[in-house]
Parts: C-alpha cells; sequence; structure tokens
C-alpha cells in the first residue's frame, strides 16, 4: 500500500544527480544509415551554401536568393519578396509546419527526431568526426579508459578542434542569411563586419559545439518538448520502429536456442547478440518497446538486419511496424497497414488548405496598397459653408522597383463631394476642385499622406456613410479599393 | 528521521518517491548532473550581476555596480542620439519656406510627426487633443479663424501669441462697453441682439434692431466691419462664424459687450525654437482648416 510509504528523505545512499552514462554508437551500414547519410548531405548542403546563391532583381534590390533584411525591413525568397505588412506568410509556414510534424507522426513516427531534425543531422555529423579520428565503438570506450598520453591528447584534441571548426562554420553561415553573404565574408575575415554578426557566430559556435558534440541525446530525452506532444498524438496505426517480439521471443544465444528447439520447445530469432542497443544513438534498448527517448532513426533495423543475414534469418525482426499487427499475426490474421485513417487526411487536408490560400494570395499578391484610417478626433469638423469635412491617414505602398504615379479618388460619396490631399500642389485649373489626386510614390517603399474628404455644402449627411478610396495606377491600370466611412452629426 | 519503506516500482525497477495521484506513483529518478551544475552556474551567475550591475535596494537608492550600468542612463544617450538625427532634417526646415514644406513630401511627412508631438505636449492642454477646442480655446479643426488660417500667419501666432509677454504679441483688446459704461445697458442689449441676428440667432422680444444697427455702425464697425465679418488683421472676430469663441448665443454676447473676455495664448518661439514652430504651423494647417 502506497499510503504506508512516507516521502523520501536524505538520506546518505540516495543519489539526487547522476552523470548521464556517455552512450559510444556502434557505426552501422544499411538501408536507412544511407538515407541518413542523402538526407544529411542535402540538409547540411542547403544550409551552409544557400546564401551565396544570386538571384537578380535590378540595380536597387540585392542580388542574394534568399536573405532576411532587417535594415530595409524586407524578406527575399528566390522571387519572392516579403514586407513587414505580409508576415502572414510566415504565420502560414509555420502552422504548415506544425501540422507536417503531426502528419509525419501520424504515417511514421518520429521521423522529424529520426532524420531531419538539426539536432540529430548535426550530432550524426559529429559521430561521423568522432568516429574518423577516434576509430569505432570499442576503440572510442578503451580510448576514454586509458590514462592520458600524447596519442590520447592529439586524438581527443584533434576531435574537438574539427567539431569547432564544423560549430563555427555552423554559426558563420548563419549570419550569412541576413546580408549580402560574399560582402559579410569578406567584412569577417578582415574584422570589419559588425559586433553582432560575431557575437551570433559565437552564440551559434556555442550552441553547436555543445549540443551536438557533448549534450547529444539529452537534447531530445531532457530538453525537446515534442516527444512528449508526440507521445500523445500518436495512434496505434503509425510505424514505428519495432521489435517483432512475436517472432524474436524467448530470446536466447544462438547455441541455446538451437538446443531449445532440438528440446521441442519455443525459441526466438532474436539472438540476443545486443547490436541494436550498441547501434542506438540514444542507448535504449528497442526490444522494451517504443520510448520516449528512442528517437527512431533505425539504425537498430540496420545492426539487426546485418546479423540476421550473417545468421541465416530473415530480416527485419526489427522493423517499421504498429503494435496493431503484432498483435494481428499473434492472434493469426493478416497484417494491415492503413495509411489512410481521418488523421491523415485531416492533417494533409489542413497543408493542402493553408497552401493554397497562401498560393492564392501570393499570386493575386498587388504591388499596391493602401491602408486608410480615419480621424478619431474630431470625426468630422462643420466647415463655414455648411460643409462636413472628413480626415483621413492614409498610407500608400509601392513595391515595384521603380517609381510609380496613382490616381487617388473617392467613391459613393454624394455629388460635389471633394477630396483634397495635404501638400499635393494644385495649379489654378485645379481651384475648380477636382474629385482625383495624382500621386507618386517612390521605388519600394510607401508614403504617408493626410486626405481631407468635403461633404457638398447644403446637403444632409447619414451620421456614418459607407465609403471607399480608390487608388489606381496610372500606367498599369491596377486598381486597389479600401472601403471606409464618412462621419456626420446625423442619426 | 522517519523510517521509511522503499517501494520499487514493478514495470521500470526504479525506486519511486512514495508520491501518488490518481494511482500513478512518481519515480524517483535522478536529475542529469549538468542540470545541477546549470543551477550552480545561475547563482555564480547572480553573483557576478550583483557585484557588476545596480541590484540590491538600499534605504537610501540603490547599489550602482562596477559596471555603473543605468536605463536611464542609456535611454538618455539614445534620445540625444535620435535628436541629432533629428536636427538634420530639422536643418532643412529651417532653410525651407512653410510652403516649401507643405510641397515637399519627405519634409512634410517629417514636419507632420514632429508636429503632431509637440501639438500633444504644448497645445492639447487648451485646445484639446483633437485641436477641436473648447469655450474660450479656440477650435483649430474648422475654417474660422481670429488671426488668420494660412501657413505664415498661423506660424506668427504660434511663435509670440496672443496678449503674450512677449514684445511682437498679437494684441487686441474689445472695450468693456458696460462695465466702463461707455454704452446703457438698453444699448447693450439692443446691438447685441442685431448681432445676433446678423449672426442667425433667434432675437429677444421687442427689441429695437434699428437702434441696435446704428450702435454697431458707430461703436462696433471700425473693428468688426460693417457686414460684421471681422478683420483678421486686427484681430476682429467674424461675428457671422458658425461658432463663437465664447459661446454663440445672445446671452453670451451681452456679456461679451458688457465686459469682453480676453484670453492669452503664450509665445513659444524661445521654449520650442523655430524647427518646431515650423512643424507646429505645419501640423496645424494640414488639420484641414487652413487656408
Amino acid at each position: 500500500m502506497s499510503s504506508q510509504v512516507e516521502p523520501i528523505d536524505n538520506e546518505e545512499d540516495e543519489t539526487w544527480f547522476a552523470s548521464a552514462a556517455k552512450i559510444y554508437p556502434m557505426e552501422v551500414k544499411g538501408r536507412f544509415r544511407k538515407i541518413k547519410w542523402i538526407i544529411l548531405f542535402i540538409t547540411l548542403g542547403i544550409y551552409y551554401f544557400t546564401p551565396f546563391i544570386r538571384w537578380d532583381r535590378g540595380p536597387l534590390l540585392p542580388d542574394q536568393a534568399v536573405l532576411v533584411d532587417f535594415e530595409r525591413k524586407r524578406g527575399y525568397f528566390f522571387f519572392l519578396e516579403i514586407w513587414p505588412q505580409e508576415v502572414y506568410y510566415l504565420a502560414g509556414l509555420l502552422i504548415i509546419a506544425a501540422v507536417g510534424l503531426f502528419l509525419m507522426n501520424a504515417i511514421a513516427g518520429r521521423l522529424w527526431c529520426g532524420y531531419l531534425c538539426p539536432q540529430t543531422v548535426w550530432t550524426d555529423l559529429f559521430f561521423r568526426i568522432e568516429h574518423m579520428v577516434e576509430g569505432d565503438r570499442r576503440k572510442r570506450m578503451a580510448l576514454d579508459k586509458q590514462p592520458w598520453n600524447a596519442q590520447k591528447i592529439l586524438k581527443k584534441g584533434t576531435k574537438h578542434f574539427l567539431w569547432l571548426m564544423i560549430a563555427w562554420w555552423t554559426g558563420g553561415a548563419w549570419v550569412l542569411y541576413f546580408s549580402d553573404a560574399p560582402t559579410l565574408v569578406y567584412d569577417l575575415a578582415t574584422g570589419q563586419a559588425a559586433f553582432s554578426a560575431y557575437l551570433w557566430i559565437g552564440i551559434l559556435t556555442f550552441t553547436t559545439y555543445s549540443l551536438a558534440g557533448h549534450m547529444r541525446e539529452q537534447v531530445c530525452v531532457y530538453m525537446c518538448p515534442w516527444p512528449r506532444i508526440q507521445a500523445a498524438l500518436t495512434d496505434e496505426h503509425a510505424l514505428n520502429v519495432t521489435y517483432r517480439y512475436d517472432r524474436g521471443e524467448p530470446r536466447g544465444r544462438l547455441k541455446e536456442n538451437k538446443k531449445r528447439i532440438a528440446e521441442g520447445l519455443p525459441a526466438g530469432d532474436c539472438i540476443d547478440c545486443n547490436q541494436c542497443v550498441h547501434a542506438c544513438p540514444t542507448g535504449v534498448d528497442i526490444r522494451k518497446g517504443s520510448q520516449l527517448d528512442c528517437i527512431q532513426c533505425g539504425l537498430c533495423i540496420d545492426a539487426c538486419d546485418a546479423i540476421m543475414n550473417k545468421v541465416g534469418k530473415p530480416t527485419g525482426l526489427i522493423a517499421y511496424d504498429t503494435d496493431v499487427n503484432i498483435e494481428r499475426r499473434e492472434r493469426g490474421e493478416k497484417e494491415v497497414y492503413r495509411l489512410i485513417r481521418p488523421r491523415t487526411v485531416i492533417y494533409t487536408a489542413v497543408i493542402a488548405a493553408i497552401a493554397g490560400v497562401m498560393l492564392y494570395a501570393q499570386l493575386n499578391r498587388s504591388m499596391t496598397d493602401l491602408s486608410v484610417v480615419h480621424d478619431r478626433n474630431p470625426l468630422y469638423v462643420l466647415q463655414s459653408d455648411g460643409a462636413y469635412r472628413n480626415g483621413y491617414a492614409l498610407r500608400l505602398l509601392n513595391k515595384h522597383n521603380n517609381e510609380q504615379n496613382f490616381t487617388l479618388s473617392v467613391e459613393d460619396m454624394p455629388e460635389g463631394s471633394v477630396l483634397e490631399v495635404v501638400g499635393v500642389h494644385r495649379t489654378a485649373s485645379d481651384v475648380v476642385k477636382d474629385t482625383a489626386i495624382t500621386l507618386s510614390v517612390d521605388a519600394d517603399t510607401t508614403r504617408s499622406v493626410r486626405a481631407l474628404v468635403f461633404s457638398p455644402p447644403g446637403v444632409e449627411m447619414p451620421g456614418s456613410k459607407p465609403m471607399s478610396f480608390k487608388l489606381v495606377n496610372t500606367e498599369t491600370g491596377e486598381t486597389t479599393i479600401i472601403s471606409d466611412f464618412f462621419r456626420a452629426p446625423g442619426k | 528521521m522517519a523510517e521509511h519503506k522503499k517501494e520499487i516500482d514493478q514495470v521500470t525497477g526504479i525506486e519511486t518517491t512514495g508520491h501518488e495521484w490518481d494511482g500513478l506513483k512518481e519515480l524517483n529518478n535522478p536529475l542529469p548532473k549538468w542540470w545541477l551544475y546549470i543551477f550552480y552556474g545561475s547563482i555564480i551567475w547572480s553573483i557576478a550581476y550583483w557585484i557588476l550591475m545596480p541590484s540590491w535596494p538600499l534605504v537610501n537608492g540603490y547599489t550602482k555596480g562596477l559596471l555603473n550600468y543605468s536605463q536611464r542612463a542609456v535611454a538618455t544617450e539614445e534620445f540625444d542620439v535620435a535628436a541629432a538625427e533629428r536636427a538634420k532634417v530639422g536643418e532643412k526646415l529651417m532653410e525651407a519656406s512653410l510652403e516649401e514644406i507643405r510641397d515637399t513630401p519627405a519634409l512634410l511627412e517629417f514636419a507632420m510627426a514632429q508636429g503632431k508631438v509637440a501639438f500633444g505636449d504644448n497645445c492639447a492642454p487648451c485646445h484639446g487633443t483633437g485641436a477641436t477646442g473648447f469655450e474660450g480655446y479656440p477650435n483649430l479643426q474648422d475654417d474660422s479663424w481670429i488671426w488668420g488660417g494660412d501657413l505664415d500667419t498661423l506660424a506668427t501666432t504660434i511663435s509670440y501669441g496672443v496678449r503674450a509677454e512677449h514684445d511682437e504679441t498679437r494684441f487686441a483688446e474689445m472695450p468693456a462697453f458696460g462695465r466702463d459704461e461707455l454704452l446703457e445697458k438698453d444699448e447693450i442689449i439692443q446691438v447685441s441682439n442685431y448681432v445676433g441676428s446678423v449672426a442667425g440667432l433667434p432675437v429677444q422680444d421687442g427689441v429695437d434692431l434699428e437702434a441696435g444697427k446704428v450702435i454697431f455702425e458707430e461703436n462696433c464697425a471700425s473693428c468688426h466691419m460693417e457686414n460684421a465679418k471681422g478683420d483678421m488683421e486686427t484681430g476682429s472676430p467674424n461675428l457671422t462664424a458658425p461658432t463663437y469663441l465664447y459661446g454663440k448665443s445672445v446671452e453670451n454676447i451681452i456679456a461679451q459687450v458688457n465686459a469682453p473676455r480676453h484670453g492669452v495664448m503664450p509665445a513659444w518661439i524661445d521654449r520650442l525654437g523655430e524647427t518646431t514652430v515650423k512643424s507646429l504651423a505645419v501640423y496645424v494647417h494640414s488639420l484641414g482648416g487652413g487656408q
């Protein structure tokens, strides 16, 4: 009975804190290892070299394909240019990324963790360096145990130097996304770059070196929230890296199991060689079932398949499988794989819907925009001739790379209404007040103007009359209409 | 220390803490060591912080820290940098005429922004945040002006004020026709009703408007003009305007003729400087009532 158990208190033999046991993963060869290498080369290649891709946007704009320009408040992605007003694209991308993660989970568990997560990719690269310098699992374990000597110092020193170089390059590539890459590389090398650039390189060098070199699986087990969320989101039809205990148990050494078979006792295919445990980068035993520490990278599948081939048994003792299928096989039923389930359909639909909306918005993205804010105090002013005047703050956006001319007018106002824009020069012929006004906006910028709208003198106006501002590009004819209201004291 | 029995969780083989919630028992897994080291690191950081940064409140003030850091000093510094940045555009404002400022988009945008802030800080207490004024404080939104509403006139009014303590201030005072016994009580009622009739107000019963007109022509027209539309040169209000500074009713006109109130607007030029006054003039003009 738990009620008899007292909360524990300070006892000498209790350990409150424990050092993480160092994990020495064995290198494996196989299908999943190959997939992981290909993904590693592609993702790191994208990360390290994208800033150097050029993209011609004309003389006024930067020619870097992917650039976040904080100074001029623009984001560039190949043919896309994003203004701060369009930050909802970023929100859309983040929603797609989140639902994409859920979809991956519904299909095959922790695909993200095992193959795509930067923590996994960089840790894999760092393991590879460690393997090259210090040798495989047994050699590394022996090296750590042996006393310090010149050879150990050389090996450890080389490893940490290479790690730091990769970490430094990681930080260096990061800052290139925020400034013209070739110029920044030159400035960094000659010590002329901004302090913030060096600071960010320093920060990312530190995080890469410590997270990929030293923290490794501790990041996944203790720091990352995704394993907890993933465990709550998953279902029985999601493919997971699974030890098929229906086939493997009872496990036993090869000889023991042969003896058991000879005696007519049941014997599984698992020969308890522990290669799956030795290959695991997070140090788990997959035979205990799916667990929080397992990032489902598939390396234990490669390790086990190699052994199964050697002992002449079919591969796939550890494989992507579902709990449902294990139970079905035990009952002698046929395996089922249900890729199309409500949750995969819904996740796909959500991604498609958001992507569709973003694509539509992008294809119909106006090169011109107008924002209108009605004066709040006062809402209207009575003129001495009996007209009512309303004031509006307008902001015109010109996303073209050259100066554009626009005609501004008001719509849905009674005959004889007048539009004025403060500071727009009028010639003598304009004295007969016209309702359209020509405005120019410089290339790739905005212009704020104050507009005044006068109702015709003596015409009774409702308390709030819907009206709109119409902005027409005089060259292209592109039209933007923004609705607002004209206020007067009436009901 | 109370004796306690160790309880081992059967599934994991790990000791429990004895805490139980709805049948779920908490395992007593040890925390990783690095977690502990981060905690120690935070303690060291906080001690370093106490020494370097302002941190401990004292009876009279606080510990300043070795770095002598002060957010106030940083803010002041940033304020000075911004002021120097503004001064660059400010120089252009000094050189440009008010019309040039209004017609140059970059200068106009700057003047409007500066004028808006200066208005909120200095003018809004009397003229209101929306510049619509109050009784006795002119409405700057409408197109009725006492001294004139073009750019240069506005700049002059803002610079030197009205009836202010400045040598060049605008000055106009209406005689106190009642208090100083320049007109009889009946005459005041007659002339006030006449003015009300010109301004479109209902007049009081049994008042001789013709007599009022004669009194107006003899006493008032020299400043307010024959047609009662006033004269901005001398700061004489237009009596036919839709609104009156001290309220538009015959009673208010009688009170004003009897013993006029004379509001004061301070001179701002010495306090705000020419650049800000120019921005204010452009801003007030842009509200919509400018001429």
